[in-house]
């Protein structure tokens, strides 16, 4: 039982020790904000928590049958106000931690763009069987399993997904959020310093999921121009073609970028998912999966 | 035409050593106990005494070993992860492919809940629900019967699985659209959802009967007040299975539906959405998780108010707060996607829904709390289970709260965090619940108590495991570990990995010492003889015989408040009162015994089996077999058996010669 208190001894440790890189190594302002809110949550109710855990073990040893100092009330089992308080410690927890939800639910909503004097960065974000494709619209770039960002720079996310649903997450950063067939999801992260961010998708979506990483490559904002004009340079055109070739299934993909971006190709992926021709995986049933 | 659907050698994975062993094993292990059963001419008595019984602890008992030999099954494949983890991290592999892995964890999730946990729970209720109530048996045995059969026949199609075809890849949760045809093939999936159907009205069945059983028939004078909380907690439960599992039911309905005759409900195309099953699996499966952890609440309100020795502190409060746990569990549900970018409005109110279910909670972790102050605490293993719940609980409980701050759910779902939550409450909550049931009421059912010794190493066995096992997992999932990987690329997760493989070899241990445990006691049976009464209990199960006769009660108790046995001591010892020399007893109805439940299920298998391979004769064939066997007995001409009021008498002098002895 008194495990119980190592388990938090450990959750701190790792708080402490080797948690570089996760959750409570924020790189951005949406992260940062995150991390408040878990440690907010887990302190209201830590002071609740290890009193209780203590009286429990306290209480057990106490009453023990061989103690005989400990006074037998065998008929104790009701009282109005023990009752009273029975109900009101649990209820004033979550009456805080309720407030902390609800206020956090409004203030950290994936949708709501970072208030920030620097013109946000869109980055439309389709997930693949199973790889990251990452469009840059305004650039008319894109790449694939690798997201450079200009830190400093609000990046405004639109995500779709080619078939399964996948979630993207980068966990220095903040949020994560589905990618789901025929729909828009929107996300907003920042990175404030430039540094290199593991991403990866969070919802298990097949037999190559385990390798559906990504790099987060958060550069100073003129070496992201410096990127995008080094990319627009090489490689090949991002269009109807060629994202057949890339939506083939296949599992770790090493990086690559596209020089160019057919105009409406994001929305085409959208578009495809929710009207494709119904005859075509039917009269196919082992389908491009099956294949391999 | 091909006669036998999709089915031929070619889905016997004979290239894959890993799983031909164990289903070796499986079969080698049946084979020698059918042989073993039919040589020592068990077969008359397991056909007449257990397999057709339709008497509500012989059921239990059946159900409980189910649960015990599935969770032998989801141990196993507990103990494969936690080895594959361990070893695959940078570059490495592991020792399992990709579409082995993905089939193990889908098959532990499905194997714990539905099929681990749900028969362990539906037995304990099944054998202690009608004992404490007074009564002697379900409103509807037969029925009953053909619930435990219908769960008995999900479980051996999921087993089937491992040899012939393959297990679902999709996790146990099958969201669509990997699950549909178009991304799953293979009949894995097909087995998933058979199985579940198949054990799911079985489960439905199981609900509705205890539903009327509680409601309508307890004993004389047992008014609702006057119910043991075990039994409050398990009408919350089966009001919840009654209200949730039809939701289940049809979410399945639908998918079938998509993969066998081309619909379109949760497709990707041609209007589907696949979103929608997401919600409609978690509006049963929400409610599924208080299935199973309120008959856990009510064994531990039983334990901690017996072996304190005092009755259950505020049972008002608790009986307000299980049903306010029932109400609310339908609440919740979108706590599970968060991340599904739903408005913030909608986030925030479940959010905080999810945290008013948590107050209910509390309050009966205080009440066991002053159940326990002024208590004379005898530390018997059931009380070990309860006190290490009670700790290990409120860590769960709060992580939990912790997710429902949808921001914090933002970085958390998903993770090895969330793993680490719901096993926290699931084992701290569930399995330590029924391990101390088990410890509890073992005595009651077989009339000798499980060796303590043996138990407490069990229990402190799994203590520690669980916390090794499960603590270096919330820090993996903080680090940003998601769950289901079968390899992966950051070194600095393999050292918790190591550590968390290490806290499930120490749960083996518990295991281990578990069966250790039953051995021994079975061996020293003699020596640990008990009569009706073993714990000093206050409820109306110890008032009978331990092992309870056939009809549970020679005369219906009289019951005038709650705690109906413990007063009634108290009364008998303040009176002096003795019980009457001569008493006269009268025949008993009892239900007929019945193999409906046995043809039931081996029609059940016969037509999942036929479906999921597509043998569309054979599913004819098994569905009109289920039709006549319930026409068969719906005409059935005597339905109930008369217990003469000699053989009671007898039973009863030797009982009561047994107590003075």
């Amino acid at each position: 039982m008194r495990y119980g208190l190592l388990a938090v001894v450990l959750i701190g440790a790792a708080t402490l020790g080797g948690c570089s890189d996760g959750v409570l190594d924020p790189k951005g302002p949406i992260a940062l904000a995150e991390r408040q809110i878990l440690f907010n949550a887990l302190g209201i109710m830590l002071a609740i928590v290890i009193p209780v855990i203590v009286a429990t073990l306290g209480v057990g040893f106490w009453f023990r049958a061989s103690n005989k100092r400990a006074r037998y009330r065998p008929n104790f089992a009701y009282s109005g106000r023990l009752e009273m308080l029975v109900w009101s410690i649990p209820a004033m927890t979550v009456f805080l931690v309720g407030g902390v939800a609800w206020v956090g639910s409004h203030e950290l909503n994936p949708r709501k763009p970072i208030e920030s004097a620097v013109k946000p960065l869109r980055v439309q974000v389709a997930s693949l069987d199973w790889k990251w494709l990452f469009i840059y619209p305004d650039e008319g770039v894109a790449s694939v399993n690798y997201l450079a960002i200009p830190a400093g720079t609000p990046v405004s996310f639109e995500l779709t997904s080619s078939g399964v649903m996948n979630s993207f997450f980068v966990p220095q950063l903040g949020s994560q959020i589905y990618t789901m067939a025929g729909m828009v999801t929107r996300l907003h992260l920042q990175a404030d310093q430039p540094g290199s961010y593991r991403g990866m998708s969070a919802q298990y979506s097949g037999e190559g999921f385990a390798d559906m990483t990504f790099n987060v490559e958060a550069v100073a904002p003129d070496k992201f121009s410096e990127w995008v004009d080094a990319t627009r340079s090489v490689g090949v055109e991002l269009n109807g073609t060629t994202y057949a070739e890339l939506a083939k299934p296949s599992t770790k993909v090493a990086p690559f970028t596209y020089r160019a971006v057919a105009p409406g190709l994001f929305d085409s992926i959208i578009v495809s998912e929710m009207q494709s021709d119904d005859a075509m995986c039917r009269k196919n049933p082992t389908s491009m999966r099956a294949e391999k | 035409m091909n006669l036998l659907g999709k089915l031929d050698w070619s889905a016997i994975p004979l290239d894959q050593p890993i799983i031909m062993g164990a289903t070796g094993g499986m079969v080698l292990v049946i084979a020698v106990v059918l042989g073993w059963i039919t040589l020592k001419g068990y077969v008359p008595y397991l056909w007449h005494e257990w397999i057709t019984s339709v008497d509500h602890k012989r059921i239990g008992i059946m159900y409980i070993i189910l649960a015990l030999i599935m969770l032998l099954r989801g141990f196993a494949d507990a103990l494969m992860m936690r080895g594959q983890q361990a070893v695959a991290a940078g570059g490495a592999q592991g020792y399992l492919p990709p579409e082995h892995f993905d089939q193990i964890f889908s098959a532990h999730g499905t194997i714990m809940i539905f099929f681990m946990a749900m028969p362990f729970v539906i037995g304990m209720m099944n054998f202690a629900v009608p004992l404490q109530l007074g009564v002697r048996d379900m409103a509807f045995p037969t029925l009953n019967s053909v619930a435990l059969g219908l769960t008995a026949s999900g479980i051996l199609l999921t087993n089937v699985s491992l040899g012939v075809g393959e297990f679902a890849k999709t996790g146990w949760v099958a969201y669509p659209p990997l699950s549909e045809l178009q991304y799953s093939p293979g009949v894995g999936v097909d087995y998933y959802l058979w199985a579940l159907q198949i054990s799911g009205v079985g489960t439905l069945m199981t609900g509705i009967n205890f539903v009327a059983t509680i409601l309508k028939t307890r004993a004389p004078g047992m008014s609702l007040m006057r119910m043991p909380v075990f039994c409050w907690t398990s009408l919350a439960a089966n009001l919840l299975i009654v209200a949730a599992f039809p939701v289940l039911t049809a979410t399945f309905a639908m998918l079938l539906l998509d993969r066998y005759l081309g619909f379109h409900f949760f497709t990707t195309d041609a209007g589907g959405n696949p979103m929608m099953y997401i919600n409609l699996f978690w509006v049963w499966g929400h409610p599924e998780v208080y299935i199973l952890v309120l008959p856990a609440f009510g064994i531990f309100s039983e334990v901690v108010s017996t072996f304190s020795g005092k009755p259950l502190f505020g049972y008002r409060s608790m009986v307000a707060a299980t049903m306010a746990i029932c109400v609310l569990s339908f609440f919740v549900w979108l706590h599970h996607f968060f991340t599904m970018g739903a408005s913030a409005n909608v986030n925030g109110f479940f959010g905080v829904m999810t945290m008013i279910i948590a107050v209910p909670t509390g309050v009966k972790v205080f009440n066991w709390l002053f159940t326990m102050y002024g208590g004379r605490i005898r530390f018997t293993v059931p009380i070990l289970w309860s006190i290490g719940f009670m700790v290990t609980f409120v860590i769960g409980g709060m992580t939990g709260v912790l997710m429902a701050v949808p921001p914090a759910d933002f970085q958390l779902h998903n993770s090895l965090f969330l793993i680490a939550h719901f096993h926290n409450v699931i084992i701290g909550g569930t399995v330590f619940g029924l391990m101390a049931g088990y410890n509890y009421w073992f005595p009651k059912a077989f009339g000798f108590k499980l060796d303590e010794r043996w138990g407490r190493v069990s229990f402190w066995c799994w203590l520690i495991g669980f916390y090794v096992a499960f603590m270096p997992l919330y820090a993996l999932g903080l680090m940003g570990m998601t769950r289901r990987m079968q390899h992966y690329d950051v070194a600095s997760w393999q050292p918790w990995l190591v550590v968390a493989a290490v806290g499930v070899a120490i749960i083996l241990v518990g295991i281990v010492a578990q069966v250790i445990q039953l051995v021994v006691s079975i061996r020293n049976r003699e020596q640990l003889k008990v009569t009706a009464d073993p714990w000093n209990g206050r409820t109306l199960e110890w008032a009978t015989a331990s092992p309870p006769p056939a009809w549970n009660f020679a005369a219906l108790p009289q019951v005038a408040d709650l705690d109906a046995l413990w007063n009634r001591k108290q009364r008998e010892r303040t009176q002096q009162t003795q019980a009457p020399k001569d008493r006269k007893f009268d025949p008993i109805e009892m239900p007929k015994n019945s193999a409906t439940g046995f043809i039931t299920a081996f029609f059940a298998v016969v037509t999942g089996f036929a479906m999921i391979w597509h043998i569309w004769w054979m599913a004819g064939l098994g569905a009109i077999g289920i039709f006549l066997t319930m026409l068969a007995f719906a005409f059935r001409d005597e339905e109930e058996v008369e217990i003469p009021a000699e053989q009671i008498a007898r039973f009863e002098q030797a009982h009561q010669a047994e107590i003075t002895a």
